[in-house]
Order: structure tokens, then sequence, then C-alpha cells
């Protein structure tokens, strides 16, 4: 005879309902947990940033020390930065040219802000918006987690990797030979504008009910950031008022490495003081999942036909935020690439520009480093756009319209196709924008088209990179990071490889460095065709792959 | 054991007019064997259930049958033609609705429904409206403000409203109210009723009941069993749940009987049709005091496979006069 035995029934627990929720309660309850959970997410990403960061900015002082060991080499370097229009605008004025921190940090303070500020707000909308798109805060609100506490587990998070970032940066640069205090207020300058960009990354990611909005919200801002402070530098009395209304201003203000003006850290403080209450203030009046303006019913009835139209319906808010702020930072940009005569104040300076080939030389040497600038943040547009392919394929909508009568090659051509055709447009608008911005100062209405010309030559270079995502993606769909790794790789190249010694078969390997210095006296148009085939051959590598292989799911 | 002679999945009678017939299905992700030499037949103008726990590998089939996924190794056949090479001609002729639906955030349901009929190849305006009242959809919210049971509606009604042979569905109502459940019912009869075939997969037990005229049951990549419900029914125990005033000897060497718990006076088992009267007839040699039968459902044909993959052999104490689904594995 078969028998089991009897297990006795579990005792119930007993818990009185009624009573008070037990732990420390109160509008920050269960930061702790959330934020561990934020650092286990990014254990590699935050690491990787950091090192990343610093090890760029110790890489540039150690190869200047190298580069300039005596003063009158830096004092002459300083002097032509400094005497050109076109590298104030993009990178800063050298604020005491005998100071070697001054020299080796010169393309680093506002740049490398610039690129602090992109990881900050990604990482505080990440970490906000994001998680709540995601439905993953739904699950962890569920708990003994306060409303306010994911967003300041993300503050923590912003918190803690700025710190890591400055005070690594701070002894990397002392390390590689400058001076002590600079070095750490250097670092500190850095941590502060990590502040700044997190907290308004997460006031961005209060208003937008999409993660992608709040970031290019927050990129929006930091353009104009960096427009001010461009405008700020270029004043005739320089930093012009402009400079102190940008955190990026603020950050070059500090002037760690000549005669180091520790209070100015306290503006972006304060900026972050107000910003972050400002972000608890809008998630405490809105609903989890809910962005600032309530959801508008839409039409009952489509008139999207295919992958075509719903790949232009998916990319046309990034498109139109991306051609507002081009236009508004071309017509800055191109309007004051006149003033570039103001720093012709030497005799010797205006020998060497005559040499060149006169002050309309200059003029053009500033625009068409505007325009590579310009032509490598769209290439990082096109990238970001070709990101819906994974985004599609990973949600799980893309299964649902490839079991349609639709291919994948068609589907998969129609994101890349938008994706290239708006990063085309979008330098074109470049152009005319910087072209109308130049012609309304100088009064010649032909450089409007002058400049869109010269714009269009920069397209082919941007398409590879949109050709690589694509690739990328087809191959190893889920590392689209490696297309993001490859682009901040080429612009690095582009900026210090040579400061860093790099080889040029190396070098070459950017196809930024492909494309033609226009305008300018000697353009080589060569490599243009080349570029192009490149990116539609890797844009077709990638789609024959994606079409042979499993499609990828969540 | 009328099952016992045929094979899993043996095409119903006529081979020429199965819609999908898939022959030893292999699928690996990595070094894990999803499927592992699944056999599926479906013949047309039926409505086929695919009946199994999670991560029994449906999603996967239905994945392979939409060539969204490659076959290792195996032979299929849908609608004629082969799922990866001929797929875009294919899903002209079928609509699918995923399991787990996620919309465009800033696309409205009604924009959705019209895009996804667009590139099926046109849908049934007239019907899509309709569609819609029935199931009590807003077309004019976005798709980040739907529920789950709002989105999959979305998705079935897109599929319901586009005018295919073959509906493919992954545990269409699992999000569903009943009521909405109900209309669901109504159209897949209607679907029935104009002669298209209907493959869905599901763990809602009573939809299969209501709706398949046939059921494939899948574990561990594996259809196990397939056939009518009254086939699979005739396989199924009667729940016997017995009080007595002595409890007569040999009860576990009875045929047909299984998973005996004797406990005092009481006694359990799942008795086959066939030991039915003989474990009753014993019983009442001990004096009967109260008996409770509970009659066969699909529910407890699927709990059998789902335990059985629960519990590990080793502890399956007891004499067992028959596994008779291992032997039919390897018929």
């Amino acid at each position: 005879m078969t028998s089991t035995p009897v297990r006795p029934a579990a005792a119930p627990a007993t818990t009185n309902l009624l009573a008070p929720p037990r732990g420390r309660g109160g509008a920050l309850a269960g930061v702790g947990p959330v934020l561990r959970l934020a650092l286990r997410r990014d254990r590699i990403l935050i690491p990787a940033w950091t090192l990343g960061i610093a090890g760029m900015a110790t890489m540039s002082a150690q190869a200047t020390v190298g580069l300039y060991p005596d003063l009158p080499a830096r004092v002459e370097a300083a002097q032509v930065v400094n005497g050109s229009a076109a590298l104030i605008a993009l990178y800063g004025r050298i604020q005491d040219p005998t100071s070697l921190g001054e020299l080796s940090m010169f393309k680093l303070t506002a740049f490398g802000a610039a690129i602090i500020g992109v990881l900050f707000a990604f990482l505080a909308v990440r970490h906000t918006r994001g998680e709540e798109e995601a439905g993953r805060l739904e699950l962890v609100g569920a708990t003994v987690v306060a409303r306010s506490a994911p967003l300041a587990a993300a503050m923590g998070v912003v918190a803690i990797t700025a710190t890591a970032v400055g005070s690594l940066t701070g002894v990397g640069l002392w390390v590689a030979g400058l001076p002590l205090a600079g070095s750490m207020a250097f670092g500190a300058a850095w941590a502060a504008t990590g502040l700044v960009f997190g907290a308004i990354g997460a006031v961005a990611a209060q208003l937008t009910v999409s993660a992608r909005a709040a970031t290019g919200l927050s990129l929006a801002v930091l353009a104009v950031a960096y427009v001010a402070r461009a405008i700020g530098d270029l004043a005739e009395q320089a930093p012009g008022p402009a400079s102190w209304l940008s955190p990026i201003g603020w950050t070059q203000q500090v002037r760690a490495f000549s005669g180091t003006r520790w209070q100015i850290l306290v503006l972006p403080l304060v900026a972050t003081a107000a910003l972050v209450p400002l972000a608890f203030w809008l998630r405490s009046r809105r609903d989890l999942g809910a962005g600032l303006l309530p959801d508008r019913p839409g039409p009952a009835v489509g008139r999207l036909a295919g992958p075509w139209g719903l790949a232009v319906r998916l990319q046309r808010p990034a498109l139109l935020g991306w051609t507002a702020g081009v236009v508004v930072m071309g017509l800055a940009l191109g309007s004051v690439a006149d003033s570039v005569e103001g720093f012709l104040d030497t005799a010797a300076m205006r020998d060497i520009v005559a040499a060149l080939g006169g002050e309309q030389a200059l003029v053009d040497m500033f625009l068409a480093a505007e325009l590579g600038i310009i032509g490598a943040v769209l290439a990082g547009a096109g990238i970001a756009a070709v990101r819906w392919l994974p985004h599609e394929e990973g949600s799980g909508r893309a299964e649902v319209l490839l079991a349609t009568a639709t291919s994948r090659r068609s589907w998969a051509l129609a994101h890349a196709g938008v994706a290239m055709l708006g990063v085309a447009a979008l330098i074109l608008v470049a152009g005319l924008a910087i072209g109308t911005g130049h012609a309304l100062v100088v009064g010649e209405p032909g450089q409007v088209l002058r400049l869109a010309a010269a714009a269009a030559t920069r397209i082919p270079a941007a398409l590879v990179m949109v050709g690589i995502a694509v690739a990328v993606w087809g191959w190893w769909p889920r590392a689209s990071w490696l297309a993001w790794l490859l682009f901040v790789v080429f612009l690095a190249l582009g900026e210090f490889g040579a400061l860093w010694g790099v080889p040029d078969p190396v070098m070459d390997l950017s196809p930024f460095r492909h494309s033609p210095l226009v305008p300018g006296p000697d353009p080589a148009f060569g490599a243009l065709p080349v570029l192009l085939l490149i990116a539609l051959g890797l844009v077709a590598l990638g789609v024959g792959r994606f079409s042979r292989r499993d499609l990828g799911t969540a | 054991m009328t099952m016992s002679t045929a094979a899993p999945g043996s095409p119903p009678s006529d081979l020429g007019d199965a819609v999908i017939d898939v022959r030893g299905l292999v699928k690996h992700f990595g070094s894990l064997r999803v499927l592992d030499d699944l056999d599926l037949t479906v013949a047309s103008g039926e409505v086929h259930g695919l009946l199994g726990p999670n991560g029994a590998g449906k999603t996967t089939t239905l994945r392979i049958l939409l060539g969204l996924l490659r076959a290792d190794a195996g032979t299929l056949r849908l609608l004629g033609g082969d799922p990866w090479h001929d797929a875009v001609a294919l899903h002209h002729r079928l609509a699918y609705v995923p399991g787990d639906v996620t919309l465009w955030p800033n696309l409205t349901g009604g924009e959705v429904i019209d895009l996804l009929g667009r590139m099926r190849g046109g849908l049934d305006r007239a019907r899509r409206d309709e569609l819609i009242e029935r199931f009590d959809l807003d077309p004019t919210k976005r798709g980040r403000t739907y529920s789950k049971g709002n989105r999959q509606k979305v998705a079935l009604i897109a599929a319901l409203a586009s005018d295919v042979e073959l509906l493919l569905l992954d545990e269409p109502t699992a999000g569903l109210d009943p009521l909405m459940d109900a209309t669901f019912r109504t159209y897949i009869e209607q679907a029935r009723g104009s002669g298209r075939t209907v493959l869905l997969s599901s763990h809602v037990l009573s939809e299969v009941e209501a709706l398949c005229d046939r059921v494939s049951i899948i574990r561990s990549g594996v259809v196990v069993e397939s056939g009518s419900l009254a086939d699979l029914r005739h396989l199924t125990r009667t729940a016997v749940t017995a009080e007595v005033r002595s409890m007569p000897a040999g009860l576990e060497h009875l045929p047909g009987v299984h998973d005996l718990v004797v406990d005092g006076n009481r006694v359990r088992a799942s008795v086959e049709r066939e030991g039915l009267t003989s474990f009753i007839a014993a019983l009442g040699g001990g004096v009967l005091e109260s008996l409770t039968s509970q009659p066969p459902t699909l529910e407890e044909l699927f709990l059998r496979h789902y335990r059985e993959e629960l519990v590990p052999a080793a502890a399956d104490a007891g004499p067992e006069p028959r596994r008779g689904l291992r032997g039919r594995r390897s018929a």
C-alpha cells in the first residue's frame, strides 16, 4: 500500500496588517537598494567612461608636456590659437600663453566638458525616464520605494560618477606633469559640469515621455550652451556675457591653470541645486509613465502605407529637432565667422594670413572647420537614427511587421534609407544656415549656395558612419555600442591623433579624414565617390546579413 | 489506447490538404536545444491548438513557421511553400498575432491596424470597423497608453480584419477579459466557418477545449501528443477520491490506476477510463462512505505532462503500471 507522509501545514505568518509599515519611510525610502541596482547595472559602463575621460585628458597632457617643453614654444603655440577665430569658436581661448596646463587642456576644457555633458545627461535619463519607459520602474515602484527614490538614486549615480571622473582626471593630469592645484581644479570643474548636465537630464526626463526625447532635449540645451560660450569667447572683451550663461562657459572660467578661480565652481553647484529640486517637484506633479503634457487622442484611421512611411514617422521627431538645432547653430556660427578680422592685431599675424591667401582664406578655414564639426555631429545623429533597427527588433515590433508581406530587406532599407537621407538633408540644411548667417553679415548672397555646396562634401563621410552602424546591427544586433565606439575613436583621432602621434595609416581609418577641406584653397574631392561606395557597401553588408539571420527578440 | 499506435502529429487523414506540415524540426539557441525533433501537422480548415507550458517551444515554433527564425534541421511546409525562402509570398496569405504585443508609443491603435493591414496586402474596411466596435477598442489612443489587453486587441483586430487563409495566434487571449474572450471565440468560430485554418498556442485550456478541433501538446521542444479532443480525452484519467470503512488491499495492482495515495480511510487516485469499473468495484468491497470523481479535463492532461517535467523521475516513488507517454514518444 502506498502512502505519503502528511506534511504539517505551514504555520500562518503572524502579520498585523494594520500595523504601520516598518523601516524608514518618508520621501526617500528605498533609495539605497535602487542606487545599488543602478550601479550594478552600469558596473561596466561607468568605470569605462570614467577611465576613458580621465585617460583622454591624461594622454593629452602627457603629449603636450613632451611637445612643448620650453616657454617660448608654448607662447608661440598659444598665440597661434588665440589668433584663430575658428579655434577660439571651437575650443575657447588660451587664457595665459605661458601656462603649460592651459595649452595642454586648450582643446579639452570646453570640448571635453561637452562630452561630459552628453554622458551625464544620458546617464540621468537612462536611470529615470529610461527605466520608466521600459516599465521596470513600475516593478520597482511597487516595492517599498518612495515615488521620488528612483530619481534620487539616479542623482546619486550622477554624483558618484562625477566624483570619480573629477578625481581621476585631477590625479591623471597631475601624474602627467601638470601642477597639482590646477589639476584638481580642472577635475573639479569637469565634475561640476557633469553634475549640471545630470540635473538637466533629470529635468528633461520629467518633461518628455520617452527617454529618446529626454536625451534629445538635454543635447539641445548642451548645443545652445556650447554655442553661447563660443559667442562669449569671440567677444571683443572675452569672456562676453554669453559665456556666463553657459555651464560650459563656467567650466572654462574656472581657469584651472591660470590663476585658479575656485569660486566660479559655485555657479554650477548653484545651478545643480536649483535644477535637482525642480526635477523632484516636476516628478511629484505627474503620474508614473506620464510626461508634463497629457496624451492627446490621435487619428483613428492611419495613412502609413509601408516600411518607408513608418520609418519616416518614427524618425521625424528627431529629424525636426535636429533641424531646429542645426539652423540655430548654423546661423550663429555663420554670423561670427567674419569677426576673424578682430584677431589679426599683430603685423606678424597679418603677414602669415596674407601668405595663406588673405583674410578670406582665414574665414574659409574657420568655416571649413565648422562644417567638419557639424558633419561629424550629424554623423552621430545618423548613428542614433540607425538605432531604430535594433530597437524595433528587440522590442518585438519588427516581428509583427515582418510577419506581414514585407521583406526583411525592404524593412531594413527603409530605416537605413531614412537615416541616410535624413543625415544628408541635415548637413545641407546646416550648410544653408551657416551660409545664410555668413551672407547676412558680409552682404554676399552667393555665400548661401557656396557653403551649402561645401557642406554637401561632408555628407559621404557621415554616411559611412551610418553604414557602419547598419553593418554592426546586421552582424551583431546587440552590439550597437560598437558603432558609437568607432565614432568616438574616429573623432578622437581627428582631434588628438596628431598630438598623440598616431601613425597615418591608423588616422586614415577615420572617414572624416577623407572629406575635402572646403571652403579652402586646395580641396581633394577624389575620396568622395569612394566614401559613398563604402557607405552603400556597408549598408548592403548589414542588410544582407540581417536577411539571413534569426530575428532577435528581447 | 488508440493514440499509442500513431506517431505524434501524424496527419489526420489526407496529407495533401495539410496547411502546416513540420517534420523533425530542430532549433538551437546557443547550446540549448529548444526544439528537439518536433513534428506538427495542421490540416486545412481546422482550428489547431498548440498547448504547452512556458518555455516549451510554442513561440519558437510559430516564429520558425513565420520565417523569423531559421530551422537548424527538419522539413517544413507552410501553405505549400518554404517558410524561410518564400516568407513574403506566404505572408500575403496569413496573419500573425504575437504573444507579447508591443506598439509604437506615438502611433494610435487605428494607425497600427491600418499599417499592418496595408503591409499584409490590404484589409476589409467594414470588417475592421466592426471588429473595433465588437472588441470595444478606442482607436484614437496612442500606443503607450494602451493596457496589455488593449494592445492585444489591436493586433487581433489587424489580423482578423485581413482576408487570409491562415491565422497564427500566439496566446491570443492572454490579456483579454472574459467578455472580450467570448468575442474572440465568436470570431474564431467564424473563421472556421469560412474555411480558414487557425493555429493557436495557449495555456488557457478552456479556450483550447472550446475552440480547437485538434490539439498538439508540446513539452521541452517535442510534440508529445497530438490528436482530436476526443482522442486526447480518451487518455485522460478520472480523479477519484473516496472514504471507505476498511481499505481494500491490492488497489495499486489494479490496471489503469495512477498516483494512488492512501491516508487512513481516505484514498485518492487518478484512474484511466478502462480501469474505472474495476477500481470502483474494489473500493465498493471496502464499503464506501463517500465518493467523488472529477471528469477528465484537458487541464489534467496538461498538468500530467507539466508535472512530469517538474518532478524528476527518481523522485517518482511508487509502482506505476505504465508511463504511457514515454512509450509513445519513440513510436
